[in-house]
Order: structure tokens, then sequence, then C-alpha cells
């Protein structure tokens, strides 16, 4: 955490202890072994006796609150955090199905991917999309990820690699999974004046919106992301955009199982439902293809960050429309996309459109 | 400083607060914010967006506990974010629902908290052992009264207070609980039962101790504009602050909450106060302890350090007194879930300030403060409101 922080406010320019007025961590007390986290935030961030709050949520909920508090003009300067020490979790499948409904879903004693695994069955059955189209996602954000220095697990793998990797919950095998990785991002965010004043480059945040679906696994629609389209209506509304396919320049969406990118996508207007395969595999989603997906390498290229894959979304987009993308860098971006997910059981996901015109 | 947009209470619910409900945590969550609705004159369809407040996952043992209580909470299918500042949290909500109106961003905002501490076995101070530093704390094997013995000890001794006056808080609010109809532990007591109450942990007795509960509590928020539509007596939010003091919390003098003395100079700085004892017509400072309740007082700048206990002992907080305090009964009298807790006494602001409080009403209420408290001794919430 300090780590990040203090890149962070060098890159912004700021003093944490004179000029941030607010500080929000994204964090849930089981993925770090304490009751009530947020009591061990505020010194590393330079927030002591300051308004420090954390919100059960992922880095860009924390975000979109940040947002809104900059928005009531309470606040210049807002620190957003959010990390995974999942090294440290001994126990993830059992913390995991803590998250299952206590009386109705946790009886079944199976290892919680099983919601994925049902969900990816009913997603390839109602809309042709085929295993080897999934296996294509895992190969494209591995390979994006060989050119992302902060990347935990590249690799140049073939979709054959991945079907004959094991199955976990039939039918997403091992390598359809991103595996964990630990790190932290901080973000600073300011209010348009200051930001003009402060940043040579800065990213401003266009529209944003935020959903929860209902949390029961019965009553879901397990096809769709219903939560990601929800929430990208609002953030379209926000920015203004109209059609998202040709005016957005790259996306980082959630990959948390290769079929989620697919069913994200869709779900983002960028296709019609039960395409998103086909397009993988056409290339659509590559780096040099007509929208890249996932460049950083996502969930499954650049690790899986818990709460803090939502912020290594937004900082690949905030690095790309910056131009500092380095060898993964996509030309002329002028508007890109940041999407999350909590993973299983939940339904809920954030939307962010970055662009580096005000 | 300029707000946006001015935030109105419009509405205030809040379920039976007991030890053991058979309830579901969802369902508690639901029969908050339905009344919270109906009393604002509101349906789940007109709330455009929601904010959960529920402390520790150990209590329902429920890993990402608000995703599971956001149905409960008519969250599902839109903007929910659950808050959280440990104990603190319950004033901390309706904060959060604030900056979701205030900014603009939404007209509307329903605040729920929920807490259901009995599923924790075999008591809920099992889930307050993970509270602490894995490595220099936790090997001490400490619990939570254990800390607040140690705090009050030093707020006793920096400022010679008899353990009389302490007891006299306990005696106020679960008397003044016996006047709410959801309270848990409503009692006519005497200071001498405090004193002669079982020690938990010197100088802590068990009467001078909130007891763990179950509840919920709601509260409807809108935008000036739109409260008009619906109320012509909104209460207004007109004064928010929090902070977070260090990690280290043995490392700070622990007599004066100065975390809860800088939450509570911004409240009153946006809500234009600057003489918070005049200006101030009531009071519901957070109470899980009996000396709690003077050490926040004095935090909240309504007393000079160590004044709280004569003015207690004067009958000042009294509910007919000059500056009445936990007019509602307090945690220690209406029970303590958690983060419900502090919500619940944001209810009682609401409530008092439509005189719609019943036998529980003090006289010429005009701005009430609530405030919460929670983490390493390390956190406070503050919520100004205006009628």
């Amino acid at each position: 955490m300090f780590e990040a922080a203090v890149k962070a406010f060098n890159d912004a320019g700021v003093d944490p202890r004179k000029d941030i007025g607010s500080c929000i961590t994204a964090a849930e007390d089981y993925w770090e072994g304490y009751s009530i986290f947020d009591e061990f935030v505020p010194d590393q961030l330079g927030a002591v006796l300051r308004s420090v709050c954390t919100v059960g949520g992922d880095g860009l909920l924390a975000l979109a609150n940040g947002v809104m508090q900059i928005e009531t003009g309470l606040f210049d300067f807002v620190t957003i955090e959010a990390h995974s020490k999942a090294s440290d979790i001994l126990t993830f499948p059992n913390i995991l199905t803590h998250a299952l409904d206590p009386i109705y879903n946790r009886a079944f004693d199976a290892h919680p991917y099983f919601v994925a695994g049902l969900e990816m069955q009913r997603y390839l059955y109602e809309t042709k999309t085929t295993r080897e189209q999934c296996a294509a996602v895992v190969v494209k954000n591995k390979r994006n990820a060989l050119d992302n220095p902060a990347a935990a697990f590249p690799g140049k793998l073939t979709v054959s690699d991945v079907l004959s990797s094991e199955t976990l919950a039939q039918p997403l095998t091992r390598r359809d999974v991103s595996a964990l990785a630990d790190g932290a991002i901080v973000m600073v965010l300011a209010s348009e004046a200051k930001a003009k004043k402060l940043a040579s480059q800065p990213i401003w945040i266009k529209g944003i919106g935020w959903c929860t679906d209902t949390p029961w696994l019965e009553s879901r629609d397990w096809s769709a992301a219903t939560y990601a389209r929800l929430a990208s209506e609002r953030a379209y509304k926000m920015t203004g955009l109209k059609d998202p396919l040709k005016q957005i320049a790259l996306a980082e969406v959630d990959d948390y199982f290769s079929y989620k990118e697919l069913q994200h996508i869709e779900a983002l207007g960028f296709c019609k439902k039960g395409e998103a395969g086909k397009l993988t595999e056409q290339g659509t989603f590559n780096r040099d293809g007509r929208l890249p997906v996932n460049v950083s390498g996502g969930r499954l290229g650049a690790g899986n960050l818990l709460e803090a894959s939502a912020l290594q979304s937004t900082l690949e987009c905030v690095l790309q429309l910056r131009q500092q993308a380095g060898k993964r860098q996509v030309k002329n971006a002028r508007m890109a996309l940041a999407q999350s997910w909590r993973g299983v059981p939940t339904a809920t996901g954030c939307v962010a459109v970055l662009s580096n015109e005000l | 400083m300029m707000v946006k947009k001015r935030v109105a209470v419009i509405g205030a619910g809040m379920t039976l607060y007991r030890r053991r409900l058979k309830e579901t945590g969802k369902e508690l969550s639901y029969y908050a914010s339905q009344m919270a609705l109906e009393s604002a004159g509101m349906t789940r369809e007109q709330v455009q967006s929601v904010v959960m407040g529920t402390a520790p996952d150990a209590f329902d043992g429920i890993h990402m506990k608000a995703e599971n209580l956001a149905d409960g909470s008519g969250a599902d299918q839109k903007p929910y974010t659950r808050v959280y500042v440990g104990g603190g949290t319950g004033v901390f909500a309706p904060i959060g629902g604030w900056w979701h109106v205030a900014s603009g961003l939404f007209d509307t905002c329903l605040v729920v908290c929920e807490e259901k501490m009995s599923p924790c076995h075999p008591h809920p101070q099992t889930a307050f052992r993970t509270i602490w530093d894995p490595i220099d704390t936790r090997p001490l094997n400490p619990n939570l009264v254990w800390i607040f013995a140690l705090e009050m000890n030093r707020y006793m001794t920096v400022h010679k207070i008899p353990k009389e006056q302490i007891a006299m808080v306990a005696v106020k609010n679960k008397r003044n609980a016996l006047d709410h109809p959801c309270a848990q532990l409503g009692a006519n007591i005497t200071v001498e039962d405090v004193l002669k109450s079982e020690v938990m942990v010197w100088p802590v007795q068990r009467l001078d101790i909130s007891p763990p509960t179950d509840g919920a509590a709601a509260l409807v928020l809108a935008s000036e504009d739109v409260a008009r539509k619906y109320t012509d007596a909104p209460v207004w939010l007109d004064g928010v602050g929090w902070a977070l003091d260090t990690t280290y919390w043995t490392n700070r003098d622990l007599y004066f909450p100065e975390y809860v003395a800088v939450a509570a100079r911004n409240a009153y700085k946006m809500a234009k106060i600057t003489d918070p004892p005049k200006e101030i017509s009531f009071a519901e400072p957070y109470d899980p302890f009996d000396y709690k309740e003077l050490h926040h007082l004095e935090g909240l700048l309504l007393a000079k350090k160590g004044e709280a206990p004569k003015m207690t002992a004067e009958g000042v907080t009294q509910r007919d007194g000059k500056l009445p305090v936990c007019p509602s009964g307090g945690l220690l009298g209406v029970g303590n879930p958690i983060a419900a807790a502090g919500l619940m006494k944001c209810c009682e602001c609401f409530w008092q300030l439509r005189n719609e409080a019943g036998k529980r009403q003090v006289r010429n209420a005009n701005t009430a403060v609530a405030q919460a408290w929670g983490d390493l001794q390390q956190v406070g919430t503050v919520a100004v409101f205006r009628r």
C-alpha cells in the first residue's frame, strides 16, 4: 500500500498530509483476515486524522464514491486505494464459500467455482459459443500480458493447452480461471479546477455507473451479465456516448473466468449477445484489432488481484490514454472503458469511461 | 465551502432491537427499509441508489455480507454501495448516502444498516478477537472490554472522575429507553446497581456495557427539490464529518478522542455552527459504554474536557435538561447492533426534529448531532441534522 501510494502521490505532485481531503480503500474483511480492516489504512496513505473510509466493493466502486465526494464540493483531492495480499490467504475456497447464502447454497459443499461452471454451461448453451472461443480469450490475454512488466502470469499458450488443462467445474478448466496474485494500486482524483492546474496529462472520468443484480443464484439470468449492462447504460448516459464500439478505443473488461470476458463484452454493447466468441476468434479484440480488449492481460494475464483488479483495469486505461503503455500502446487512444465484476457469487460490477480530452 | 445539493431526510424506520431475532439479516433489512420508505411515502422503484452499512462480516459469518443483503435492502438492479468504518459505520452510512445525493448524481438514496450479532457463537466477542494486529497485539489475547477498560481508566485518572458520575449515564439511558418501543434493555436502575454489578475488566462493570443485539434501521435521503414533493417537514442533513486516527492506538493518549473532535469540527463548519453548546438542541453520541457518552460529549465539543461527568451529575443531559443527551435511550438502553445502533441515533434525530418521538420528545429541538465511534479507539463519524 505504502509503495503504491508514494508512487501515486509523486506522480500527481501532491502531498497527502496537506492536499488530500479524503481517502477510500476498497476492501473486505475476509480477504484481509481481520474484522474491521479499515483500522489498518490511514498510516500508509498519509491520511492520519483525515477523512478515511473503506468501501466494501471493488476498486472502481471506491473510485465512483471518490467521484461523488469531489462532486459534492467537499474535497479537491481524493485518494483511492485497492490491494490484494492473496498469498496470505490459506483457505481461499472456504472463504469464498462463506459468500454463498448460508441457508440455501452453502450446504452443497462444493468448490464455490461451481457457480461459474453452471453459469458458463448456460452461457455456452444459450449463445452457441464454443469452448474453443472461451479458450481463445485465455490465449489472447496471456499473450497481451507478455508486454506488461507488472503482469504475474504472462504466457504463450494454445487453445488446446487451455482445453487440456484439468477440469475444475465442468466445463471450466484450470486455465479458464485467473490465478491469484498480490499487488496494490493507488490513484489520486482531483476536481476539474485542481486537475487543470496541477497535471499536464489529466485523464478525465467522463462517465461512471455501478449496479448490483439480485444475490439469489436461483433467479438470475445466467446467460447475460445484467449488472454490467445496467452499469454501462448509466456510464454511457453520463458520458453522452451513443455508439460504444465506434467511440471507445480500448476496453479493459473483467475476465475472472474466460467466458466472463465474452459475457461482459456483450453486456457492454460492443456486439450482440452470442457474437463475442466468434469475434474473439476473428481477432477483433486483439491488440491490433478493431477494439483491443484487455491489452494489459486482464485478470487472466496480469493476475487476479481480488478487489484491486478493477483498479488494474482503470490503471491500464490511464496509461494508454497518457501514451505511457510502452510496447503495448494502442495508437490514437482517446477514450477507454474499464469494467469490473466482483467474482462469484456476486452480480455486482462497475463501468467507467475515461478520456484524455475534457 | 459550497455543497452542490442540500440533502434532506424524509423517512426513517427500524426493527425491534433484541439479543436474538428469528429473522435473517435480509429480513431485518427489509423491515427497516420498508418502514422508512412508507414513512417517506415512497416505493422501492422511486429509490435511485442504496447505501448499506454493516459491521464485521464475522458476526453473520457471511463474506461480502452486503452482497447477500442486497435484495433485503431493496438494492437489486440498483447502484449499491457498502461503506465501512467499523463501529462508526452507523452514522457513516447516512454520510455515504449524503454524498450520493449532494453530488447531484442521484436524487434519492435509501440508507440501510443491519447487524445480526447472534449467529456468532458462543458470543460476538469472538469476532472482535480478530480486530487486532496479528503480530503485535493478538498474541496478548485481548478482548474488547479490555481495551475499553484501559481507556476508561485513563479518562477517570486524568480528570479524577468518580465512578458514580459515570454510572449515572447508564441509569439515565436505560430509563430513557423505557419510552422507546424498540428498546432491548429499558430499565429503572440505580447508580448502586451499576456499582454493584459484576466487574468485567476493572473499572468496567456489567451494567456499564451495552448488550449485543440483532436489528436494522433505515433512512430515506432526497435532494431538496425532490424532498419538497414528498413532505412539508424534511429534516436537513446539513453537516457531515469523519476522521480516522493512526492504527497505532497504543501510542496515543486515550483520555480524549481527538478523531471525534476533528470530525465534529468538519461537520459543524459545514453546518455553519460556530458555538456548538449553544446551537445544538440535543445530542445522540455513541454510548456502547457509559463513560463513552461522556468522552464523546467532550469530543463533540459540547462539554469542556473533563466536564461531561459534572454536566451529567447536574442533570443537564436529562431529557428535560438544557442539553438532552441520548433521549432515545442510546446503545445502553435501546441496544447495540453495531452499525444499526449508529443509524438508530440518526432515526432518533429525525423523529425528534419532526416532533414524532412520542413520549421521548424533547422540547424546542432545532438542531441535533449524532455521532458514532469505532475501530481501534480510532474513528469518529458525525452528522448534524436541522429542522
